[in-house]
């Protein structure tokens, strides 16, 4: 076992140590160092990783759960915090998503950075993600968990700034960094309730029995009992609907998109966003006892699953489309979770990963031949110029709208169909939000497509002249993450769910087992995939694809009509359901008004008016007065003894008598 | 016969008469310094009665060093003198105001 | 018994009488004087006290030294009498009221039953009182005494040090240091030109007023 041991440590520290030799190495190793040294760590975990899956695939019923301690750093109270490692069939799955998105991502930058001077910063930046990643899903106690949340969140804000010359890019930084710190206090409080429900932070510890708590209550307002798991999960998913882009809290990943688009690509689509997701797979135990909880990460998914896919319709820029794309499939995922169908969910973010950095990657590559234009509107026509790039988008878009083969259908249609069995209030609402989500996915999708690669040709005539495809180094990823969009989801769907695949890692109460009933209509994936062409879904992303041809395509002047006709509905999408600009003035303005206010009245007023100051003036005030006691005359002095020591004489007297 | 309560009354009135002398003198600095002499000699009375009646000799020692110090006191309060007249030219208490708030 | 009660009250009456004198008589030497009454009358009274060493040391330190020495000042200090006669009718009654308060407060409190001893069975000491307190100040007191030593030395030092005036600045003439001067100490020739310039440098400007004669040197 010490040698799996080494493994893990090497998987998770071999990243780190590409992050600092890139970070620290400047001039000494020069930028080909840079890419080199992180590019061969992150390299080496994915091979690794890729191993260590495997070979627990291929123990099958025996595959024994790696669960140790690496370094015990502190022991407090009963409680032991520690370093250690939890390898099983989820976290092994989500180490090989993050460390081969991640390679592609290096291998990416080589050619979109090539021009940046923050080259090796950048690197050691996306290494240092991934090692704070790794330490997340690799961890095997919630402190260390928090560390890894705590470590993406803050290269991600590293990452969206990266620009920090840019004011946009600074706004947008801090505001991820600070809707983030909200989920963090719920994550915290979570952890905290863990910590004071099971006495212990260590997964192993909390997950073996948690129904034996089920019964404690906590009574935050006197006289209404609350179910403490209910709380401990509702603060659970508080952290993870920050990190996974819930509504509300989904106002941060939209301006992420200020960063440059590799890490759109890593973090924002395939990696740091999944980790509320894996947080919810991996403390399923718990979930499972709370139907309040799974209900309401059910409906939170739902809303914004679709809410956020009609915001996908009306961005012009290329990126906030595929933006407001993750965000929706982020809610299709948590709809999934909050359907206990943990596994589907599980799945449709490992295909997610692939076809969404598949699809920033691309969107990425048309941006570097566009001179770094991202508007939709001078797009157009690119397929000429761009075959490969072309090709490899379509692929994307495909298992995007979950086009019948591809990797997103499998995943897609699993949730819908775990959605339909679930019996949990709020799952009819679900149901219907995630058909009309397919809907409004294939024509965002589509639209996306026909702006930019096909129709009429909009740019100026200097950009046409420099179109051309991407070199290898941009192309190369796109190609290499095209493969598991097709591929994956007809491979993986049966073993990781129905194939217990995740074996104890996921854990599903019998009164919830909506997979199972899809299971019992599982004839194999070829089956699947022709009978998916009879199903709603596939229905409704046809509808959505005609309706996208019909608008941008054949009568490219209908949008225009629409959105004046429906004007007020038109300025709410565009505008995010105002939702930016209430918490500007809520929150923002609020804080700042509170800030202004303690300022002012707080600390200027009071405290350095009236306590220090005042005191200074009024000691000075006293000491005017008093000071004319002091007249240097001696015979006043010793008049004051004598009335003194009269005074004294008289208590004295009354003493005595 | 004579009780240690008619010393001690003695003493008290001497101390409260040079008392007053302080407080009312209010242009002579010599005359201030001879009230602080006369309240000593009330104090060191006050010693010496305690001793007799008592019959402790510890009383007389502790008037001896209250001797010896005063002495060395009003020396030095009456060099003080000497230069206040030499710098002012008054020795008047009115006019010794400076040490005021 | 009778006597001892006649002689006590003979002498606090003088004592009290003379220590309001000191306090309101308008002549300081008169003040002086009447001080000098109230020592010697206190000292009368520390002998019925059998405390025969210490009257003898309140005569002779006290008024042969300290009194002198008041007496010197009182008579080198140039009194303004215009001054000396104002009253001090202002400040009287408001004092005596109060002395008059404090006294018969302290009457009260003194002649209380616990304080009314009467004169011991076994004395303080027996035998010659210088003996008995020298015997007591050097073997138990040795230590404050030779502290005294030193507060009578700092005594000395600072009223010495306070009043002495410095040596008076006099002037006068060394005459053999003005002998002995040569040439050399009073005069020192200096060239300025420029390096590798010769004959004479440049004129300097000529003032206005050419009453300006050359300087003889340094004065002495």
């Amino acid at each position: 076992m010490s040698d799996l041991k080494t493994i893990c440590s090497i998987i998770a520290f071999a990243p780190l140590v590409g992050a600092i030799v890139a970070g620290m190495g400047g001039r000494y190793i020069g930028r080909a160092g840079a890419h080199t040294v992180t590019i061969a760590g992150v390299a080496i975990s994915c091979v690794l990783s890729v191993r260590l899956l495997l070979s627990l695939l291929a123990a099958g019923e025996d595959a024994r759960v790696y669960d140790e301690t690496l370094y015990t750093w502190l022991e407090s109270g009963g409680l032991t915090l520690q370093i250690g490692f939890l390898i099983d069939q989820l976290s092994a799955t989500m180490m090989v998503v993050v460390t081969s998105v991640s390679l592609m991502v290096h291998i990416y930058t080589i050619g979109y950075m090539r021009d940046d001077p923050g080259y090796q910063r950048f690197f050691s930046y996306i290494s240092l993600f991934t090692f704070a990643m790794l330490m997340l899903v690799m961890a095997n106690n919630f402190v260390q968990l928090f560390f890894g949340w705590e470590g993406v969140g803050l290269v991600s804000y590293l990452l969206i700034g990266f620009w920090y010359t840019r004011d946009s890019a600074i706004f947008a930084n801090m505001k991820a960094f600070l809707v983030n710190r909200i989920g963090d206090m719920g994550m915290v409080l979570g952890i905290a309730a863990v910590a004071y429900l099971f006495g212990s932070l260590d997964f192993a510890d909390v997950f073996a029995d948690p129904a034996s708590h089920s019964g404690v209550t906590f009574e935050l307002i006197n006289g209404k009992p609350w179910s403490a798991i209910t709380v401990t999960c509702i603060l659970l998913f508080i952290g993870a609907m920050a990190k996974s882009a819930q509504f509300p809290l989904h106002v941060w990943l939209p301006d992420s998109m200020e960063g440059p688009t590799p890490i759109s690509a890593l973090i924002h689509a395939a990696t740091m966003v999944t980790a509320g997701i894996f947080l919810l797979a991996r403390t399923s135990p718990l979930f499972e006892l709370s139907e309040t909880a799974l209900s309401l990460v059910m409906t939170i998914g739902a809303v914004t699953a679709l809410f956020m896919g009609f915001l996908g319709i009306v961005q012009h820029d290329i990126k906030r489309v595929i933006a407001y794309s993750t965000l929706s499939q982020l809610g299709y995922m948590t709809v999934a979770l909050g359907a206990s169908a943990y596994a589907a969910g599980i799945f449709h973010l490992t295909t997610h990963a692939f076809f969404k950095a598949l699809l920033f990657l691309s969107a990425g590559s048309v941006i570097i031949a566009m001179h770094h234009q991202q508007d939709m509107r001078s797009m157009g026509g690119l397929r000429k110029y761009m075959p490969i790039t072309y090709v490899t988008c379509l692929i994307g878009t495909l298992a995007l709208v979950g086009f019948p083969g591809f990797a997103g259908f499998f995943s897609k249609d699993a949730i819908i169909e775990a959605v339909k069995h679930s019996q949990l209030p709020g799952a009819g609402f679900a149901y219907i939000a995630v058909l009309a989500g397919v809907f409004v996915t294939s024509l965002y999708s589509f639209r996306l497509l026909f702006l930019v690669f096909h129709g009429k040709e909009r740019m100026d005539e200097e950009t046409r002249g420099h179109l051309h495809e991407t070199p290898l180094v941009v192309t190369g990823p796109l190609m290499a993450l095209a493969i598991p969009s097709v591929i994956i989801g007809a491979l993986a769907m049966e073993p990781m769910l129905f194939g217990g695949y995740f074996g104890d890692a996921i854990f599903v109460l019998p009164a919830h087992q909506t997979l199972a009933e899809l299971q019992s209509h599982w004839h194999g994936a070829v089956q699947f995939t022709l009978h998916g062409f009879t199903q709603p879904p596939f229905w409704l992303m046809l509808g959505g694809l005609i309706s996208a041809w019909v608008l941008y395509m054949s009568k490219p002047e209908l949008p225009a009509k629409i959105a004046a006709a429906f004007s007020p509905l038109h300025q709410l999408l565009l505008n995010n359901y105002y939702l930016d600009r209430f918490n500007q003035w809520l929150f923002a303005g609020g804080l700042r008004g509170i800030g202004q206010f303690l300022w002012r009245i707080g600390d200027v007023t009071i405290i350095d008016g009236l306590v220090v100051n005042g005191s200074a003036r009024t000691v000075g005030a006293l000491s005017a007065v008093l000071r004319h006691i002091q007249t240097g005359y001696l015979y006043h002095y010793a008049f004051a003894m004598m009335i003194g020591l009269m005074v004294l004489m008289s208590m004295l007297w009354f003493v005595i008598h | 016969m004579v009780t240690l309560s008619d010393f001690l009354v003695l003493g008290a009135i001497l101390f409260t008469v040079s008392a007053l002398g302080i407080f009312i003198n209010r242009k002579n600095v010599i005359i201030l310094l001879m009230c602080v002499e006369l309240m000593l000699l009330a104090v060191n009375t006050n010693f010496l009665a305690f001793s007799y009646f008592v019959g402790n000799l510890h009383g007389q020692l502790f008037v001896f060093f209250v001797l010896t110090v005063a002495a060395a006191e009003s020396a030095i309060g009456l060099a003080i003198i000497v230069l206040l007249m030499r710098n002012r030219g008054s020795i008047n208490v009115q006019d010794i105001n400076e040490l005021h708030g | 018994m009778l006597t001892e009660k006649i002689l006590f009250y003979l002498f606090a009456t003088i004592l009290i009488f003379a220590a309001s004198m000191v306090v309101t008589v308008r002549h300081s030497v008169r003040a002086a004087l009447f001080l000098v009454l109230a020592f010697f009358t206190s000292a009368g009274l520390w002998l019925m006290l059998q405390a025969e060493f210490l009257a003898i040391v309140l005569v002779l330190v006290y008024v042969g030294a300290v009194m002198v020495l008041f007496l010197f000042v009182v008579m080198s200090v140039d009194l303004d009498q215009g001054r000396l006669r104002e009253g001090f009718g202002r400040h009287m009654p408001l004092g005596l009221v109060i002395t008059g308060v404090v006294i018969a407060e302290m009457v009260a409190i003194l002649n209380i039953k616990e304080l009314a001893l009467t004169a011991p069975e076994e004395a303080a000491y027996v035998g010659s009182n210088v003996e008995a307190i020298g015997r007591l100040m050097f073997v138990e007191y040795i230590y404050p005494v030779e502290i005294a030593s030193v507060i009578l030395l700092v005594g000395i030092i600072a009223a010495i040090s306070m009043t002495l005036r410095g040596r008076r600045q006099s002037r006068y003439i060394a005459v053999n240091e003005q002998l002995a001067a040569t040439k050399q100490d009073r005069l020192r020739v200096v060239d300025l030109r420029e390096p590798g310039q010769t004959g004479s440098p440049a004129q300097p400007p000529i003032p206005d007023n050419g009453a300006d004669s050359p300087s003889t040197g340094a004065e002495s």
